[in-house]
């Protein structure tokens, strides 16, 4: 079991010697092999509970807990797919995916096996050793997730993971992990600003309020998923095409809206 | 007719402006020296420099033909250049990495960075003694300054993602310094060795004129001495051609680096 738990996540930040609250008591849970995507007005603090869950923040009160276990840094069991892509440039495509792994002391014929079977399901067989500027953004972001999967992680953290791409590598990048979801389920908190991303993705959607954040609703995605038999369509746009798929877009929408109108007053 | 005033050249005629500009300078020191204006002691002719140059190529003068002087200088510089990398990056990085690190040095180096590398020679000559410690210690302290500037820049000021990338992967501290933060730093690193070299270069003249018993400086002195100015120029001459062969192949080297990493 490989649970998120956010309980009573409070975050403060500090600036000019002020106190201001970015998280204001968060719960939600992320059960095993889930996927929930969290959706917010900017600014509401959806980045900091990715930070949070990732370790590279700490709650100022509250807790995170990953699979049981408290949070308390970074570490490979949350692997994190970043809106950057953040590959290092100076290794190959190979080398950025295999680099956790070496971290982990797996030996180099297991390492090559599990490298070598994550860059097919990623569609990444003949750039093994290309450099990540000679790739497109959206190959780039290839490399990142297989970066991330091959660990094998307890959750996967994927913050806006392609707010960076254009509309059509995007669309290509979500039928893409719906078919690496199949093939190998993962506990993952997706953090994005694009509802129909949220909507055709994940198994619930989190809405959050503006800041200081709290989630506000959740929806549930995968029973509607199930009951109105999305998985027969296999594209996106069909899926997007489908009534209980605008149903749900347009009621996150609302939901969201409420949000950023309110910010204005 | 208005034209525009700063219209971009093109590669030939940039060249061409080049060796006119070149062509003027030769052509001005020729007709001043040639005509007596001023004393031929004063100021060599380009001719004789050039017969002075050929004869130093094979005949010795203070003790050394001029390329057996400059094997001594390259020498001499090569361990100082080498010295100041060898501290300075690893010191920078370490300074950009660990904050009170930096906040222990930077006071003594900032104190320390322009007090220029001749001013250090009576100390180093003091210290070190004029054969190859003193000028080395000149030339150190003519290369360290951007060495440990471009490598403490390079790791202060890496991006961040990098290093979290690093962590959620499970790197150690170790592995990040040497894995994630050096390569990172790279590029700045090389930038720094660059100038740091160059630098270094100009110094190792300027110590050898006072403290060595061979090398270029040391023939140059000699000249002035023995009034033979074609001497003094000769060695100006390779000073300067060294120095940009030195800076050549640097810059060869970090275009490499940078166009490796997709940033030219």
């Amino acid at each position: 079991m490989s649970a998120i738990v956010f309980e009573n996540v409070h975050r403060r930040f500090e600036r000019d010697g002020k106190s201001f609250p970015a998280l204001e008591g968060v719960n939600l849970t992320v059960a095993d092999k889930e996927v929930v995507a969290l959706v917010g007005p900017s600014g509401c603090g959806k980045t900091t509970c990715l930070r949070l869950a990732a370790g590279f923040e700490v709650p100022t009160s509250g807790r995170v807990t990953v699979g049981g276990a408290p949070v308390t840094g970074p570490g490979p069991d949350r692997a994190v797919v970043f809106q950057q892509f953040a590959l290092f440039p100076w290794k190959s495509v190979a080398d950025n995916i295999a680099f956790g792994l070496r971290n982990q002391g797996v030996p180099a014929n297991t390492r090559q096996e599990r490298v070598s079977g994550i860059i097919k399901l990623m569609g990444l067989e003949g750039y093994e050793t290309a450099f990540p500027h000679q790739l497109s953004g959206g190959m780039q972001q290839r490399v990142a997730i297989a970066r991330a999967y091959v660990l094998d992680p307890e959750a996967l953290l994927m913050d806006e993971p392609f707010g960076a791409l254009d509309a059509q590598t995007r669309i290509v990048m979500q039928e893409e992990l719906v078919r690496i979801a199949r093939v190998n389920p993962r506990t993952v908190l997706f953090i994005t600003h694009a509802v129909d991303e949220a909507v055709y993705l994940a198994d619930r959607v989190a809405v959050m309020t503006r800041r200081p954040g709290r989630i506000k609703e959740i929806l549930d995605v995968r029973s509607v998923r199930a009951g109105e038999q999305w998985n027969r369509h296999e594209r996106i746009e069909d899926v997007m095409d489908l009534e209980s798929f605008v149903h749900l877009r347009t009621h996150t929408w609302r939901s969201l809206r409420e949000e950023k109108i309110d910010a204005v007053h | 007719m208005a034209s525009p005033v700063n219209l971009p050249l093109s590669k030939i005629e940039g060249f061409i402006l080049g060796i006119v500009g070149l062509a003027s300078f030769l052509g001005l020191w020729f007709v001043i020296s040639a005509s007596g204006l001023v004393p031929r002691q004063f100021l060599p002719t380009p001719l004789d420099v050039v017969a002075r140059t050929f004869h130093l190529l094979t005949e010795p003068f203070a003790g050394a033909t001029l390329p057996m002087h400059l094997a001594k200088s390259l020498e001499r510089y090569t361990y100082g250049f080498l010295l100041a990398a060898a501290v300075g990056v690893p010191l920078g990085m370490a300074m950009g990495w660990f904050r009170w690190l930096d906040d222990i040095v930077t006071p003594i180096f900032d104190g320390l960075r322009f007090i220029a590398p001749i001013a250090w020679v009576p100390f180093a000559a003091l210290w070190f003694g004029t054969g190859i410690g003193g000028p080395i210690m000149i030339i150190f302290s003519g290369a360290f300054p951007p060495c440990l500037i471009s490598a403490y820049r390079g790791a202060r000021y890496v991006d961040g993602k990098y290093i979290e990338a690093a962590q959620m992967l499970g790197t150690s501290n170790l592995r990040t310094i040497v894995d994630v933060l050096l390569p990172a730093s790279f590029p700045s690193i090389v930038a720094g060795l660059r100038v740091g070299a160059g630098l270094g270069w100009q110094s190792l003249v300027g110590a050898e004129l006072i403290v060595a018993s061979a090398g270029v400086g040391y023939m140059m002195v000699q000249g002035q001495s023995n009034v033979s100015t074609p001497t003094v120029v000769a060695g100006m001459i390779a000073i300067g051609l060294v120095g940009l062969l030195i800076d050549v192949a640097l810059r060869q080297m970090e275009a490499f680096v940078r166009r490796r990493r997709g940033l030219a």
